[in-house]
């Protein structure tokens, strides 16, 4: 480089490394794969330390659940070294860390993520680690099967119901006990408008949120994920949409996360809210009187909400001598007062086994309803989906932000998404 | 790679007082190669490395399982034609230049005229300056929640001061026809203070007598900006522009933060598209999302080759 030394020549070296590196900031974001594999823990060390990822990084060490971790640890005779992770953060993780070879001894994961990491064959199956899975309830575990094997154990569950605001009903003169399929639900939601409240707010966020909140609809209309521009599919759609046109609906509805549906619900303005048991605790604490009716479906009877909740699971090691404490550990998990123990210390999880299940009734009788929807739920990647549902939630939540958005009609976007969907997964 | 070959004779200078023996590379050249090593070290770990693992990634079909598994196909260029024929393609491109070019716009013009107000260094002129770093120093998650909150369609205090004024209701954040609009007013607010910080700066080196001269021959302040302050800018300017490029080109979090690129695809860029490729589904799809970030890595390039060839051109003449 040669340059008289003027101011220019002065500042250009520095400015030229920095154009240098800002080109490699973008060089990085598309090399996703290289950083992080350390970061989480390695079973390479000794035998008496295992390692335990979960997706709840709001329970710090000395939360009940750590230390409920801890117990079943200190039970099989070793130290559990646990880390928290977000969901996503989770599932990329454990693919890093398989590749490496360092995955942990167990996996706590949201269920649909189980038949992606499954198909990968870094999962050990049930069978190979000798555990009954007979007790567990079918909808539940179905999550986890994959091909006829399973591989892994909801450690409870969790659905949607809808909420609602007992004042704006009363208010309004709704009975909360007369919505029984859609189109009372709709004159519910009239009525309360007219009445000069807001009627319904839920989640159509672009993300896996958005699917798992316009489930309950699409099955409820009796549409199938392989079928995706079927007449039910269009109908469950022109549902939504025809909430947000009449103004039944808000539409910042669109951009909603399952969280701002529930600050939204929390304001008292709202007479419904599609939300999860997680909120229960937060619905009783609340200004205002809530309850919670079943989500129904299109021509009465309780829809088939998609379930929630994450499945205890071992992926393969290299040392297979240390399955056997592994084990002692999920079985400390999974065990009927295993169950109800979770249930308790999370406070929102419903036990996946009936023994669990009336064990948590007789304990707390108000999750009753929950309970029932819990049975009435269905896995996101049962009918055999499996590592085929990430794709087809994709295309199905795109239609739902088509649709209300105005982008196009729900049929159009609903045809473009089971275009997509066939041809990501032929 | 000028700096190398500075250390490296300012270390030979050092530790070699007698270069007579020729036996081997001389010791002043294994020192240099000893200074260079960690420089090169991080350089490859750190750049060279990364940019090689996309590149692979985009010549590779890996599906999770191959991820896992480390059996990837090598599929040459298949993964590029996809993303070409892909739908989103052609939306994200045009998305991607309406955003950056909107963008840089707009930052540059409100930053230059920014700077050009605060030069005249009035009462508090410090004050408010250091007033407008701000959206700056915020974290981005906080400034693109805010922006978020602000566009809310039904609740946001943008909509209510229109209604207030008897307009509709605008679906910012949620409606095809404004979701990029939003993102793009968000982001330039963003990047006013890197404009201005840099503009400031620039302005500083300009003598003050050339305005005094200028003054003298009766030029107005609109004619002092035109003939001395934009001209003497120009490799300010330059840098200021190639700089905002390369930022904006890669904005996700804003965009994620606001509206995940949606609805639909309506304000999905390239560099949304990546991260939703790798990130943002249940499903990592590592293959397209390296392609499309290889795609900007030489859209970057290309501008950036572009403006050291106009720098050389300008020191010749």
């Amino acid at each position: 480089m040669h340059h008289t030394p003027d101011q220019t020549q002065t500042r250009r070296r520095p400015t030229t490394l920095a154009a240098l590196s800002a080109l490699a900031l973008v060089g990085v974001l598309g090399a996703c794969s290289s950083g992080g594999a350390a970061a989480g823990g390695s079973t390479g060390g000794d035998d008496s330390t295992y390692t335990w990822w979960d997706p709840y990084p709001q329970h710090d060490d000395a939360s009940d659940w750590a230390g409920r971790v801890q117990a079943c640890g200190e039970e099989a005779g070793v130290t559990i070294e646990r880390t928290a992770y977000d969901t996503t953060a989770l599932t990329n993780q454990a693919l890093l860390a398989a590749q490496e070879g360092t995955s942990p001894d167990v996996i706590l994961l949201d269920n649909p993520a189980v038949s992606t990491l499954a198909d990968t064959g870094m999962l050990t199956t049930v069978e190979e680690f000798g555990l009954d899975t007979s007790a567990i309830d079918e909808n539940l575990l179905a999550a986890g099967v994959v091909g006829g094997d399973t591989y892994g154990i909801p450690i409870g569950a969790n659905t949607l119901s809808l909420y609602y605001n007992a004042e704006v009903l009363e208010a309004a003169g709704v009975d909360p006990a007369s919505i029984t399929d859609w189109d009372s639900l709709t004159a519910a939601l009239k009525t309360v408008t007219d009445n000069g409240d807001k009627g319904i707010t839920f989640a159509g966020i672009g993300t896996e949120e958005g699917s798992f909140q316009f489930l309950p609809w699409f099955w409820g209309a009796g549409a199938d994920l392989r079928d995706l521009d079927s007449p039910e599919a269009v109908a469950a759609l022109e549902l939504w949409k025809g909430w947000l046109d009449d103004g039944y609906a808000p539409n910042s509805v669109i951009n909603n996360s399952q969280n701002t549906v529930w600050e939204e619900f929390l304001t008292g303005d709202f007479a419904f809210a599609e939300n999860g048991t997680w909120q229960v605790n937060s619905a009783a604490e609340a200004d205002f009187e809530t309850g919670i009716v079943q989500l129904p479906a299109r021509d009465g009877g309780v829809a088939p909400a998609p379930t929630g909740g994450e499945f205890i699971m071992a992926p393969v090691q290299e040392d297979t001598a240390r399955y056997d404490v592994t084990r002692q550990i999920v079985e400390c998990m999974t065990t009927p007062e295993g169950f109800v123990e979770t249930a308790n210390t999370f406070a929102y999880y419903v036990p996946p086994t009936a023994d669990g299940q009336a064990a948590l009734i007789e304990e707390k009788p108000e999750l009753e309803p929950w309970v029932e929807a819990v049975r009435n739920a269905k896995g996101r990647t049962s009918d055999d989906l499996g590592a085929d549902y990430p794709v087809i939630s994709e295309a199905l939540w795109t239609a739902v932000q088509n649709a209300l958005s105005g982008a196009a009609t729900p049929e159009e976007a609903l045809t473009t998404a089971q275009t997509e969907a066939e041809s990501a997964t032929s | 790679m000028t700096t190398i070959e500075v250390a490296a004779t300012a270390a030979g200078v050092d530790r070699q007082p007698a270069p007579r023996r020729r036996r081997g590379p001389a010791a002043s050249q294994w020192a240099a190669a000893g200074f260079a090593a960690p420089l090169l070290v991080y350089l490859i770990l750190f750049y060279v490395y990364p940019l090689w693992r996309n590149i692979d990634l985009s010549v590779h079909d890996y599906t999770i399982r191959a991820f896992v598994q480390g059996n990837a196909d090598f599929v040459g260029f298949e993964k590029y034609a996809e993303i070409f024929s892909s739908a989103t393609f052609p939306t994200a491109l045009w998305n991607t230049a309406v955003f950056t070019v909107v963008s840089i716009v707009f930052q540059y013009a409100i930053g230059l005229a920014l700077a050009v107000f605060f030069r005249s260094g009035f009462r508090l002129s410090g004050l408010l300056r250091a007033m407008f770093l701000v959206p700056w120093l915020l974290p981005l998650i906080v400034s693109a929640s805010t922006w978020a909150w602000m566009l809310n369609s039904d609740n946001g205090i943008v909509n209510s001061v229109l209604g207030a004024f008897g307009l509709a209701q605008i679906n910012w954040l949620t409606s095809p026809d404004t979701a990029l609009l939003s993102v793009t007013i968000a982001n330039i607010w963003l990047g006013i203070p890197f404009n201005l910080v840099i503009l400031y700066s620039g302005l500083q080196n300009i003598p003050g007598e050339v305005y005094e001269a200028a003054s003298l021959d009766g030029a107005g302040p609109w004619k002092q900006f035109w003939s001395i302050t934009f001209p003497l800018l120009r490799p300010v300017s330059a840098i200021t522009i190639l700089l905002g490029l390369i930022y904006t080109l890669k904005v996700v979090d804003v965009i994620w933060i606001m509206t995940t690129g949606g609805p639909g695809d309506a304000s999905t860029t390239l560099a949304i598209w990546s991260y939703r490729e790798a990130f943002g589904t249940g499903q990592p799809d590592f293959s397209p999302a390296a392609a499309v970030g290889n795609l900007l890595i030489v859209i970057a390039l290309v501008f950036g080759f572009l403006h050291l060839q106009l720098q050389r051109r300008q020191e010749d003449s």
